[in-house]
């Protein structure tokens, strides 16, 4: 349990701790520092399960069906990092409490670092890789942010995004490789993954998981040629530098290689990627520090450079390589944030980390300069330090390495060249700072000693060096041996932790290395004329460049694609529908299935003549409005006619009456509207979307005749056979509507409502005058509405009303239903609206439409919840029989409550949609001139 | 019988998409309604041509398949709920824009190239 507990703490301190602001800068600092120590105290008790070699593991499902879990595991590598974060982590802390300036936002600061650190240890301890990715993702979210903790500062913000951009770019690699090895395993669990090494290695896929995978641990671990973020970063405070930078979270990609090592290593494609690409950041990171001025920047290539060194020693694949690697991690962490800590000191109490201005601060900071020039020999490599140790063990592995011919020389003498580098430019880093004669025009002078409490990281963090410099076996041996043992699964080679192994090869790359070194930092001038030859790149402004080339092309091609024509979208719609339905036509062809054709009778083949007629008559003749609609209402009108003829009377009356309202509503809609369309587009457009309109055409002929000569089965036979029993009627469309599919007709119901709320919002306030008259010079007529019409209507309504109700309850077992009764029902009111206006029929119905939309959708929701009170699924129905005195025997079915519910929404949205339009006109107001009969 | 009846709905979609295809709200609207009973017929047909097998029980032999019928009833209905929306959005747009082109008020609508090449060509 102690496991989530660690990874949790540092998020809950990180809403904690802002809440101690009030109390200045010092009690923040304290809160922050005790969910490091807590983490620490509880990780403690488990130090002997890891240093025999074992592991402790905590398990809890999360989303089993994704194969995420909450499952952490800590052993020797996870604690090896566990305690860099936390140890750093505190340190961090307490050099920040001193870094910072009382009116910055130190809230902020805290939180976000607490945020990183729980994420960081989320990374290290995770036993899932889903998991661990998540983490991973919220360190390059939280690096963001610290990054540009400086809003203000225009490169703060570009630095950000583009650590953002690459490490994020990087993490969406790693969860594609996490994937295909997850796929691979049939497991995100680290134990299933590093115990499935050869069943990975073996894979197809091994190669394309190995590279996305790597692609993740580069772009973190800033390896060439994705270094260029690093650099930019440092626009961060220096606190940040040192903790996210060089300790932490630039190391998760080496991490990460460690972590798979069982799983991945071993491998010639391994080996060629990882060892080249960690040799040439191992070069040109150092290679580049040696000529930066900034201080930082040159402690920002020389971490890109010992990355690569890591990076190189565990590419090469033998089993002390990867100790050496395990053991750099330790040793460039502690020298290499005290190195940060003290560049931040320097530029905190001169004004500036330009190495041409700041000199001879010995005579200033005497105790700062001793710390960083312990520091500084460690980056270099010098002997009784603990970065000489694991320089030298990478030095005898570079001789170790099986390269055929003369290509075994390459990785010593890269690996002495990037020492001569380094010793050149720590020997900058100590001599120009420190002595090389006076200050240069310093924005802060004198410079003095930092408080006291600045110095004591550094001094923690130095003497950590000395110490492991002298007696590694003592100081660090169990931790590395435990960490090393986890690395390669339980597989330690022996190796033996010992200042000096006597007079050896490695030993004399180390002297050239350093005597080299020196002679390139005495022969600077040289160097530096010689690379100003070259022009630099800048990566920021690349990255810009590239990046708002990007967004340029996107917005052209939007533009382009998007112009805002809808007109345009109608016509890239309908022609992309057709591309993707022209391959698989032009494979079936004129298609006549084993059915066949049955023989066409007389009425059918007429009806289906005048139909095609008008379909392309409205076509033709659309520009005339009021003949299209003519011509429409009789293709709507054969549409019924043909549900009938082909057995669907329910279709039928639904499609007649719906026709009957769809007509009104275009004469409404006409009514306001120019009564011709105006000519427009070019002949040219006019045969371009005949000819697109006769290809759609064609295609539907030959799909429909495809299909309907096509033998086919059909699940329908179980709802004719279980109707009658189970839903208690014998129209089967009905008890599909109302009980076997009751759901989809709620839900479509639900959809009619909204769009007739909608109807009435979108016309709310709005008003429209129609034209004075037809569009050719008639006027409208005087009499808006006629006696005859009203006479007629009006004694029509009961009779409606009448039959909607009969067909309403005869619906379960005849043609009929809720649909087509609200339908009727509708049009039954709509011509009581027709012949005598809006506001002599709203004065007697009194009904607002929405309520009753409302009470149709609550009846349908009752009549399905009735069920859940008796303990069946929503909507199940029931249905018994009574007798009525007069009218006989009578079915009674809860559907029939669902039913009314659809009647009444039917009713409620349609009229509300007309009536919506009615009003808009000042005519509605006209009242007839006759009240009455 | 089944030509008869995919030639029916080429001719629904056909003239439907040369109505889409226009610039006026009207035309379209009438395009669209035309397409939807092409559909609704093409839906509807999924459960093939049968003649005199209403899916009434006891009221005959053989039943057609009711499935389809059930889902293209409520077809009709969404599309009537569709077409009276559309129109009130065309409705909207000629209050809003005084005018009923699909792309808005004139003189604000984007670009049209073939008229763009016209103009050129007069110059």
């Amino acid at each position: 349990m102690s496991l989530p507990l660690v990874v949790l703490l540092p998020f809950l301190g990180a809403i904690a701790a802002p809440l101690f602001a009030q109390g200045g800068r010092t009690a923040i600092a304290i809160a922050s520092s005790v969910p490091a120590l807590i983490a620490l105290a509880a990780l403690y008790p488990n130090w002997q399960v890891l240093a025999d070699g074992g592991y402790v593991l905590y398990h809890q499902e999360w989303l089993p069906a994704l194969g995420i879990s909450l499952s952490f595991r800590l052993d020797g590598l996870a604690l090896l990092f566990a305690l860099l974060i936390l140890v750093i982590g505190l340190l961090i802390i307490l050099y920040a409490r001193y870094y910072l300036k009382p009116k910055e936002n130190i809230a902020k600061f805290y939180a976000l670092l607490l945020c990183f650190k729980g994420s960081m240890l989320g990374i290290v301890m995770s036993s899932n890789l889903l998991l661990m990715l998540i983490f991973w993702e919220i360190t390059s979210l939280v690096s963001f942010l610290l990054i540009s903790y400086w809003t203000h500062k225009q490169d703060a913000r570009r630095g950000a995004r583009m650590a953002l951009a690459v490490t994020g770019g990087g993490g969406l690699a790693l969860l594609a490789g996490i994937l295909i090895i997850g796929n691979i395993v049939g497991s995100f669990e680290l134990d299933d993954v590093l115990a499935a090494g050869d069943q990975i290695k073996a894979h197809a896929m091994y190669p394309v998981a190995l590279t996305l995978v790597l692609l993740g641990a580069f772009t973190k671990s800033a390896q060439f040629p994705f270094h260029f973020w690093l650099p930019h970063a440092m626009q961060a405070p220096t606190p940040v530098s040192a903790y996210l930078h060089s300790a932490t979270m630039v190391k998760a990609g080496v991490f990460l290689l460690a972590r798979l090592y069982p799983a991945l290593a071993g491998t010639e494609q391994w080996f060629y990627m990882v060892s080249f690409t960690g040799m040439a950041t191992l070069l040109i990171g150092a290679y580049i520090a040696m000529f930066k001025h900034d201080l930082k920047g040159l402690l920002a290539y020389s971490t890109v450079s010992h990355l690569g060194l890591i990076t190189l020693l565990f590419g090469m694949g033998t089993q002390l390589a990867a100790v050496a690697a395990v053991f750099h991690v330790i040793n460039h962490a502690t020298f290499k944030a005290s190195l940060f800590m003290a560049a931040g000191i320097i530029d905190h109490e001169t004004g500036t980390r330009d190495m041409r201005r700041i000199n001879g601060l010995w005579r200033y900071m005497p105790h700062t300069a001793t710390l960083a020039m312990v520091a500084a020999s460690s980056m270099a490599g010098v002997p009784l330090l603990n970065g000489f140790l694991s320089k030298e063990m990478f030095f005898a592995e570079s001789l170790e390495l099986n390269l055929p011919g003369l290509w075994a020389w390459l990785p010593p003498i890269v690996a002495t060249l990037a020492g001569i580098f380094a010793v050149a430019y720590s020997a900058r880093f100590i001599h120009d700072v420190f002595f090389n004669g006076k200050p240069v025009d310093l924005p802060v002078y004198p410079p003095h000693e930092p408080p006291r409490y600045m110095k004591i990281p550094v001094e923690i963090l130095v003497f950590a060096c000395v110490m492991v410099g002298m007696f590694p076996a003592i100081s660090v041996g169990p931790l590395l041996y435990s960490a090393a043992s986890a690395t390669l699964g339980g597989d330690v080679p022996d190796y033996k932790l010992a200042v000096v192994h006597g007079l050896n090869l490695p030993l004399l790359m180390s002297f050239v290395a350093f005597f080299g070194g020196l002679l390139m930092y005495t022969q600077r001038q040289r160097f530096f004329d010689f690379h100003a030859r070259f022009k630099e790149i800048d990566e920021k402004a690349v990255f810009e460049a590239v990046v708002s080339r990007l967004a340029t092309f996107s917005h052209d091609l939007t533009g382009r694609i998007e112009n805002g024509s809808l007109q345009r979208y109608a016509l890239l719609l309908v022609l992309s529908v057709i591309a993707v339905a022209a391959a698989p036509l032009m494979n079936v062809g004129i298609f006549v299935g084993e059915l066949g054709l049955s023989p066409v009778d007389l009425p059918t083949a007429i009806a289906a003549g005048v139909l095609i007629v008008c379909a392309l008559l409205t076509a033709f003749l659309h520009r005339e409005r009021f003949y299209a609609l003519v011509l429409l209402s009789v293709v709507g009108l054969i549409v019924a006619l043909a549900f009938a003829r082909f057995s669907a009377p329910d279709l039928a009356m639904t499609q007649l009456s719906v026709e009957v309202v769809t007509i009104v509503l275009l004469m409404l809609a006409l009514f306001y509207m120019p009564s011709w369309t105006p000519l427009e587009s070019t002949r040219g457009q006019r045969g371009r979307d005949a000819l697109i309109a006769l290809v759609a055409g064609v295609g539907m002929t030959l799909v429909t005749l495809a299909m309907l000569t096509q033998p086919f089965s059909s699940i329908s036979d179980f709802f004719l056979e279980n109707s009658k029993t189970g839903g208690g009627g014998t129209n089967v469309v009905n008890v599909i509507l109302v009980d076997f599919r009751g759901f989809d007709t709620l839900g479509e119901i639900t959809v009619l409502a909204i769009a007739a709320l909608g109807i009435y919002a979108m016309l709310k306030d709005t008003a429209l005058t129609p034209p004075p008259g037809d569009g050719m010079g008639h006027p409208w007529t005087r009499d808006a509405h006629p006696m005859m019409l009203r006479q007629i209507a009006r004694p029509m309504l009961p009779l409606a009303l009448m039959i909607s109700a009969f067909i309403f309850l005869r619906g379960h077992n005849l043609p009929g239903g809720g649909f087509i009764a609200g339908l009727i029902t509708s049009v039954a009111l709509i011509l009581q609206y027709i012949a005598s206006g809006m506001v002599w029929t709203q004065e007697r119905i009194g009904i607002k439409y929405h309520n009753v939309i409302g009470l149709g959708l609550l009846f349908a929701i009752i009549a399905g919840a009735g069920s859940l009170a008796f303990s069946y699924p929503f909507l199940t129905s029931t249905f018994g029989y009574i007798t009525w005195p007069v009218v006989g025997k009578f079915e009674v079915a809860s559907a029939l409550v669902f039913d009314l519910g659809v009647y009444l929404t039917v009713i409620g949205a349609t009229l509300l949609a007309l009536v919506s339009i009615g009003r808009l006109s000042p005519h509605s107001a006209i009242k007839p001139k006759k009240e009455g009969v | 019988m089944e030509l008869v009846f995919a030639l029916v709905i080429g001719a629904l979609t056909s003239s439907g998409v040369y109505l889409l295809l226009r610039a006026r709200t009207f035309p379209v609207v009438v395009g669209l309604t035309l397409i939807s009973y092409g559909v609704n017929l093409f839906l509807f047909s999924s459960g093939r041509l049968a003649t005199g097998g209403q899916p009434i029980l006891g009221s005959t032999e053989s039943y057609s398949d009711p499935l389809p019928q059930a889902l293209v009833l409520t077809a009709i209905v969404i599309g009537f709920a569709m077409t009276a929306f559309v129109v009130v959005l065309s409705l909207r747009n000629l209050a809003d824009n005084e005018d009923d082109h699909v792309d808005g008020r004139q003189g604000e609508r984007p670009e049209k190239p073939e008229q763009k090449s016209e103009e050129e060509r007069s110059q």
